[in-house]
């Protein structure tokens, strides 16, 4: 070494693929489906840190169910599955051209995410608690929470249950365990583990989930929910959904030099897995698997949800600008839903028939919940809530001055 | 009635509120086995477990974040911010989440939460551990804000945050914290033991959110004051000999305003006194309102004795405080105005 130094320069990281480039995921190492073990829900967390740098599979390229992550569900559970997938992605598509249609301000869509929420649904139990992102839809549609309800929200009419007070897809579900959403990222990370803790303070046997995008991982709450996880040992579980994108900023921004969101688990002592998020069973087993772990009282688990965004960030977003428009057909993980129909197919549980059936069925129910919700109104057309309504409900009982206030403007 | 400084006052009131509901939560930084650096928590984990009083990690975010889940479950956590200077990482979690879950879920999920925090200067803490950051939180809807200004206030005033469905942030003037305090730096504290307003009742004594407190009645000029500079607007008025009603404003969100305009419309003279930086201050609210709803009783401008726009700072502290001979001033320049 001399002792001379040459000018250093800022290292920022390039994402492999821009516009017209050509995908590729050479780099993106993926093992077979099965590959990875399933460990007893015990396992120390030190004894699996190879975890989070590999992949939970279950489906393989033939659409078997291989290993022993596999034979968690019965035919009947995963064409419910396959049905709430279809139904997300249809409720998605039909949002998602109303608000081009000018009946709402904004819209956020799952494509290419639906096994994610749609999968971890099915692991939770009556009284456990989601604190989701905007992208985990999945976990309301999953339940018997009302589709109408959900798009009357959307369009902020006058059924809104939220009375027009939040943006569209920002539901609350108390009884059906979707925490009230924030548009603040990160801050429900945190939230969970405090609910978590107070499951635990209260001697009760539910647990919480939190959810985090791949970029959000960069706030301090993530690290923050992290170490109250870790140091109370809260029955939660961490979901990071790594969808590659935050807007438009590739996931190497967020991540930094360790090689995958999983590991940040690793300094804090938390059992961290990836999986396959968009392998329906693989998710549905890693979180049922995790939230047993919780529930056991056995400590936190990390689960990073390796996935792709199909589509924009939102409706406010056009991906062209940043990434190549190949990229999501070059991803190696596949679609959700046709890697699940090929299962069911595979094992002699569903056909083409039944499919295009299904799919019929489901566009009937959405388009025909539209059409009610819109007899009710759409943004700023139709019966709308009171603007009475924006002075309710910021406190329990309204203090003078916001009596004063509503006066003032009339209501 | 036992005589308690106001550490052990707030101390009592969290015994009772434990007691009396198991909901009750305490955590913070130093708060469960060793009490909390001025004491206040000191006992609490060892008469109501490791569960319901706890040490938290130095992350005020990660406190505030993970009290709203709690509260969200269930429970009612009642945190400490262990110097209302270090609260700002925990200010999304307070503004955007604690303050808002109620009115963005339509009532879905509530968020009863007591936040503490040492406030204010007067102690040689330099600009960490001196700063009232009142009206940033007088600035969002969906809070409470409470500062009492003696140890009975303390307690009542701790059980209805308590009680409170909606999270409130509780404000400990910490240069009160043994005694109260008029400004005069250089003579001896007065301890509350030896002081009437020491005199603490037994059990729940809540106090009503939103009613301010008249401390001296006058009839020349009104002065609304909160936290330590009651004493100095008390001082003053004895100093200067102007017959001056000392209002203690108590709760500044929500704020009892027929209190303030009876005796403004009194008076018809108006001085405004907090520790606090001066712009955008709480004091620009009060002087507002005391405008828009007394402007024709006025007889002079009103005047607001304020903490400088600088940095709170460590040699110059007495320089800095607004202590009773800059009220006093005011006082005096107001009755001849």
């Amino acid at each position: 070494m001399t002792d001379t130094y040459a000018p250093l320069s800022l290292h920022v990281p390039e994402p492999g693929c821009r516009p017209g480039d050509t995908p590729d995921f050479s780099d993106f190492e993926i093992p077979r489906a099965g590959d990875v073990k399933r460990p007893p829900e015990d396992v120390d967390p030190d004894d699996i840190r190879d975890m989070a740098f590999s992949i939970v599979r279950v489906l393989n390229k033939n659409g078997e169910a291989v290993g022993d992550w596999a034979g968690a569900l019965t035919p009947d559970e995963l064409r419910t599955g396959l049905r709430n997938m279809i139904k997300l992605r249809t409720f998605d598509a039909r949002m998602q051209t109303a608000q081009r249609q000018g009946k709402t301000s904004f819209y956020m869509q799952h494509l290419g995410e639906e096994a994610v929420s749609c999968a971890f649904a099915g692991a939770l139990k009556p009284g456990d608690m989601n604190f989701p992102t905007y992208r985990q839809a999945g976990l309301l549609l999953s339940t018997d929470y009302p589709m109408l309800t959900m798009m009357n929200q959307i369009y902020s009419n006058a059924e809104d249950p939220l009375h027009g007070r939040q943006l569209p897809i920002m539901y609350s579900s108390k009884e059906n365990g979707f925490f009230t959403i924030s548009g603040n990222l990160g801050t429900q990370f945190l939230q969970s583990v405090g609910w978590a803790m107070a499951s635990a303070i209260s001697g009760d046997t539910k647990v919480a989930t939190g959810w985090i995008g791949d970029g959000s991982t960069a706030e301090s709450d993530f690290h923050a929910a992290m170490v109250f996880a870790s140091t109370y040992k809260a029955p939660v579980v961490l979901n990071i959904v790594n969808n590659q994108w935050a807007i438009s900023t590739f996931q190497g921004i967020a991540r930094g030099g360790v090689g995958t969101f999983a590991a940040r688990g690793h300094g804090f002592g938390i059992a961290s897995i990836r999986v396959d998020g968009n392998d329906y069973l693989a998710v549905h087993a890693v979180a049922k698997w995790a939230t047993e772990r919780a529930r056991r009282g056995l400590g936190p688990t990390l689960i990073e949800h390796v996935t792709y965004r199909a589509g924009g960030h939102s409706t406010s977003d056009d991906p062209s600008a940043y990434r190549s428009g190949d990229e999501a057909a070059a991803w190696p993980l596949g679609d959700p839903i046709e890697r699940l129909k090929t299962h069911l197919i595979t094992i002699g549980e569903w056909s083409e028939e039944r499919h295009t059936q299904a799919e019929a069925e489901i566009l009937d129910e959405v388009v025909s919940t539209q059409k009610k919700a819109e007899a009710v109104g759409t943004l700023g057309d139709g019966k709308a809530p009171s603007p009475r309504d924006m002075f309710e409900g910021v406190y329990e009982t309204m203090p003078s001055h916001l009596i004063r206030q509503r006066q003032e403007a009339g209501y | 009635m036992a005589k308690m400084t106001m550490i052990e006052a707030i101390r009592d009131a969290h015994d009772v509120a434990m007691a009396e509901d198991e909901r009750v939560i305490v955590y913070g930084e130093d708060v469960g086995f060793f009490g909390g650096v001025f004491r206040v928590t000191a006992g609490l984990q060892e008469k109501y477990g490791q569960s319901r009083c706890f040490d938290a990690p130095i992350n005020e975010s990660g406190i505030v974040g993970t009290a709203i889940g709690m509260a969200a479950y269930g429970l009612k956590p009642v945190i400490e911010i262990q110097f209302a200077d270090y609260v700002y990482p925990a200010f999304d979690q307070i503004v955007s989440e604690a303050a808002r879950l109620r009115h963005r879920s339509n009532g879905d999920f509530t968020c009863p939460l007591v936040i503490r925090m040492p406030t204010g200067g007067g102690i040689f803490g330099g600009q960490t551990h001196s700063q009232s950051p009142e009206a940033i939180f007088t600035h969002v809807s969906g809070l409470k804000v409470l500062i009492p200004s003696n140890p009975a206030d303390a307690k009542g005033l701790f059980l209805s945050a308590v009680a409170d469905p909606d999270p409130v942030i509780f404000l400990e003037p910490k240069r009160l914290y043994n005694g109260p305090f008029d400004g005069h730096h250089d003579k001896p504290l007065q301890s509350w033991k030896k002081h009437e307003l020491g005199e603490v009742p037994d059990g729940n004594n809540a106090i009503e959110i939103g009613k301010a407190n008249i401390t001296r009645e006058g009839n020349d000029v009104t002065v609304l004051a909160y936290g330590t500079m009651v004493y100095v607007a008390e001082a003053a008025a004895e100093e200067t000999g102007v017959d001056a009603e000392v209002i203690d404003l108590r709760s500044l969100l929500p704020l009892d305003l027929d209190t303030i305009k009876a005796s403004v419309q009194k008076t018809g003279r108006c001085v405004i006194v907090h520790e606090a930086t001066r712009t955008s201050g709480f004091g620009a609210e009060l002087m507002s309102l005391v405008q828009e709803t007394c402007f024709y009783h006025l007889e002079a401008p009103m005047i607001r004795v304020t903490g400088w726009d600088t940095p709170y700072p460590h040699a110059q502290e007495w320089e800095y405080f607004p202590g009773p001979a800059r009220v006093g001033e005011a006082l005096k320049k107001v009755m001849e105005d």
